[in-house]
């Protein structure tokens, strides 16, 4: 167990490295140093002994992948694109062009994050899950085909027009809970409820479709019909012998998104004015702050993998067949 | 007059002849004849797929773009001079909503302006007053241009509706026409004309009550609401096709090789996609967008008129789209292609000596055309909703572009507002939620059929 574990980390690596590379190319590919000392130092006092100065400082001099002045290993390592990934590697964001430490800014706006995304995750899990029960248990009949409308429908309405119009009953015409805002402790649920509610409803089409499906594949084995032929009723069937079956393809769409709750939601966080890593993200793309929105591509491929990991580690500890080697 | 093509109206027509091809393909295959027969066989489907064409109309009236020549009196020499600005067939149609622009807000229908202004009367005193608007007549009878307008409507689709039925069953006219009434033809053709005779009314009743009203009001600086509407349905349209057009071949290709030769090859396409995949995809889109803002910048040059930057602009986005949006299907394709090559038929095709490449196009693609059917109108929706949240983030389009998400955006300032200017908010929804919905539907249907899963 453990050996595998170590060698998926080790396979991390490279996908990092490419993560990397991809996001390095198209900062550096159209913003040069050069172009990111004018900015800057301001277009006043831009002489070429500044942007020097200004780039030694801060380490990008160096040549962008191959140094033809080192020697030997240094020819690679000696450059900025190795230089930048292996600050990444040990987690030092560097500082935003705002002069902050992201590190720190990325520890600080992670709970925030993780309030707001965490309750939304496990009650739009056991809504679905428990509805998708329900349109399975009934399947066929009239209370089935409408659900699967209306879900359709819920499908179709873009997330935007949750919130805005949450915001505007709830908040603006029955004033039950405050616009925006965040507090940490107990104080700040009142603040989480109504983001919290919109992302389990807007959710909620694509989310229960998908568990009847699964479900539904379920139904039509073998197993199932020989556990009505022994004469058990049609909810023990379900929650005894379909539930647990499915979960199995459940764990595989689920585990890998639970480390990226992190990250937070972008949309929900700015509309909401929540101090969370989202909004920090929609900040920096905003005010085009690169160094932020790398640090958050990295930072997000780190946690994505993470999922991948343990989907297949909660994959050996749910199905007895799966062997890992 | 003078056409123009932009970069987006070319790759809009070249789709078009694909599709043409695609149907006479169709067509003359009686396996895949009878598979789409079946899809269409549902009333759902029929209903679905003419909002969609009702849609697909716009995006192509809107993707003819002109250069009028300016007027005779204006031209000094023999040579005939353009205009410099572009127009589409749509601009031309919805001229007067151009034209007719207002100081500012005004609701749906209203004679008046939204917000009072302060004025002085002829006594001296000051008072708060809503203005009248400049192009809104308070004269119009509404109930009667409604009537008027909903009766051409009517007259206009039923004899479309009649001459399709006439072009449909030439030798049997009065029959088919019975058939479709009662709701007994072969496809239910009932349900498609009803959606279109629906359609038609309301197209009509809304556009010649443009010529009167601002039918949904207008915006922060006077301009047609229904106007801006139907200017996003091309970009929303665009976003959800031309991005499947583009990551189609790659996810293809690379699904397809990777699966079929495995080897070195499978590992380098899948760590590809493995590591395109593990970047968040809202943040690779922002990043790709944020390098290619910093690239037009740039390149001033590039581009002559502000239509062409921000087509180039939408351009960009597909690709970046595009690049961010083939791992899912490639990973797909890729088992499937492993699947079927461990097929009988295909070892012995490899048994007889046909070529690497004729397995392909004779064995594999074919049995792959469900799946991929199905991501293509699955990621249609997907992607027109996702247009919005983009524009949100400011990464989406040219702020100067119509667009769905431009409209939210910029209506999403006016929350604050009391009482709330609803009408940009509730016609970009709308106009958003049908296409989606019936995408949405029409991508069910397509699954049910399609997905050999469902055959029990």
């Amino acid at each position: 167990m453990l050996a595998y574990i170590i060698r998926r980390i080790l396979y991390a690596i490279p996908i990092l490295i490419g993560v990397n590379l991809i996001t390095f190319m198209l900062f550096f590919m159209v913003n040069s140093p050069d172009d990111m000392a004018r900015a800057q130092l301001g277009a006043k006092q831009v002489t070429p002994e500044l942007i020097q100065s200004w780039k030694e400082e801060r380490g990008y001099d160096k040549p962008l992948f191959v140094n033809t002045k080192a020697e030997g290993l240094a020819q690679v390592s000696d450059t900025l694109f190795v230089q930048e990934s292996l600050k990444l590697f040990t987690f030092d964001f560097g500082f935003s062009d705002s002069n902050r430490d992201i590190g720190s800014d990325i520890k600080e706006r992670m709970m925030p994050s993780l309030s707001i995304a965490l309750p939304t995750f496990v009650i739009a899990l056991v809504t679905n899950i428990s509805l998708a029960l329900l349109l399975v248990l009934f399947r066929g009949s009239m209370l089935d085909t409408s659900m699967m409308i209306i879900a359709v429908m819920i499908m179709s309405v873009s997330g935007l027009f949750y919130i805005i119009a949450g915001q505007v009953l709830f908040s603006k015409i029955w004033h039950w809970v405050p616009i925006s805002g965040y507090e940490s402790g107990w104080d700040g649920v009142k603040f989480i409820i109504l983001p919290v509610m919109i992302g389990v409803f807007s959710g909620i089409g694509s989310g229960v479709r998908w568990y009847r499906s699964i479900f539904l594949e379920q139904i039509n084995q073998d197993y199932v019909r020989t556990a009505r032929a022994k004469g058990l009723s049609e909810i023990k069937v379900l929650f005894g012998h379909v539930l647990p079956n499915g979960m199995l393809p459940i764990l595989t769409g689920v585990v890998v998104i639970i480390p990226s709750l992190f990250m937070g939601s972008l949309i929900m966080e700015s509309f909401f004015g929540i101090p969370g890593l989202g909004s920090y993200t929609i900040d920096a793309i905003n005010s085009q702050d690169f160094a932020i929105v790398k640090a958050m591509v990295f930072l997000g491929s780190v946690l994505y993998i993470l999922g991948l990991i343990l989907t297949d580690i909660s994959y050996t500890l749910f199905d007895p067949r799966v062997k890992l080697s | 007059m003078k056409l123009v093509l932009l970069w987006t109206d070319m790759l809009v027509w070249s789709l078009m002849i694909v599709l043409l091809l695609w149907s006479w393909v169709i067509s003359r295959s009686p396996q895949m004849k009878k598979q789409w027969h079946t899809i269409f066989r549902s009333s759902i489907a029929m209903a679905s797929s003419t909002v969609l064409l009702f849609y697909l109309l716009f995006t192509l009236l809107d993707s003819v773009h002109l250069r009028l020549a300016l007027p005779l009196e204006v031209q000094k020499s023999q040579e005939v001079v353009y205009e410099s600005e572009m127009v589409s067939l749509l601009d031309l149609i919805f001229e007067h909503n151009i034209q007719n622009t207002e100081r500012t807000y005004s609701a749906p229908f209203a004679t008046v302006e939204y917000a009072s202004s302060i004025m002085v009367d002829e006594i001296g005193m000051t008072k708060q007053v809503h203005l009248p608007l400049k192009h809104v007549s308070t004269k119009d009878n509404f109930v009667k241009e409604s009537l008027f307008a909903f009766g051409v409507g009517l007259i206009l689709s039923l004899s479309l509706v009649v001459l399709h039925i006439w072009w449909r069953e030439r030798s049997r006219f009065m029959l088919a026409c019975k058939e479709t009434w009662q709701g007994e033809s072969d496809l239910p053709w009932r349900t498609a004309y009803v959606t279109f005779i629906f359609l038609v009314m309301a197209f009509t009743w809304l556009y010649m009550l443009s010529y009167s009203y601002h039918v949904l009001g207008t915006d922060k600086v006077g301009g047609d609401v229904l106007y801006q509407s139907f200017k996003s349905i091309r970009t929303g349209v665009l976003i959800g096709i031309l991005t499947t057009l583009i990551m189609l071949p790659v996810a293809v290709i690379l699904g397809v090789s990777a699966g079929l030769f495995g080897g070195w090859v499978d590992d380098v396409i899948q760590y590809l996609y493995t590591t395109l995949s593990s970047i968040p995809g809202v943040l690779l889109i922002a990043a790709g967008v944020l390098s290619m803002q910093v690239m037009m910048d740039n390149n001033p040059t590039w581009f002559e008129t502000t239509l062409e930057r921000s087509d180039l602009r939408l351009l960009f986005l597909i690709l970046i789209l595009g690049i961010t949006s083939w791992t899912g299907l490639c990973r797909l394709l890729r088992a499937e292609t492993l699947k079927i090559s461990q097929m009988e038929f295909v070892t012995a095709a490899k048994a007889f000596g046909v070529s690497k490449f004729t397995i392909i196009r004779r064995h594999i693609v074919p049995n792959l055309m469900h799946i991929i059917l199905i991501s293509v109108v699955l990621d249609f929706s997907g992607l027109v909703l996702a247009e919005a949240v983009l524009s949100y983030v400011g990464v989406g389009v040219d702020p100067t572009m119509h667009s769905w998400g431009n409209m939210i955006n910029q209506a999403r300032l006016e929350m604050a507002r009391d009482p709330m200017v609803w009408w940009s908010l509730f016609s970009a929804f709308v106009f958003m939620f049908i296409l989606v919905l019936a995408a949405n539907l029409f991508s069910d249907r397509i699954q049910t059929v399609l997905d050999p899963r469902n055959k029990v």
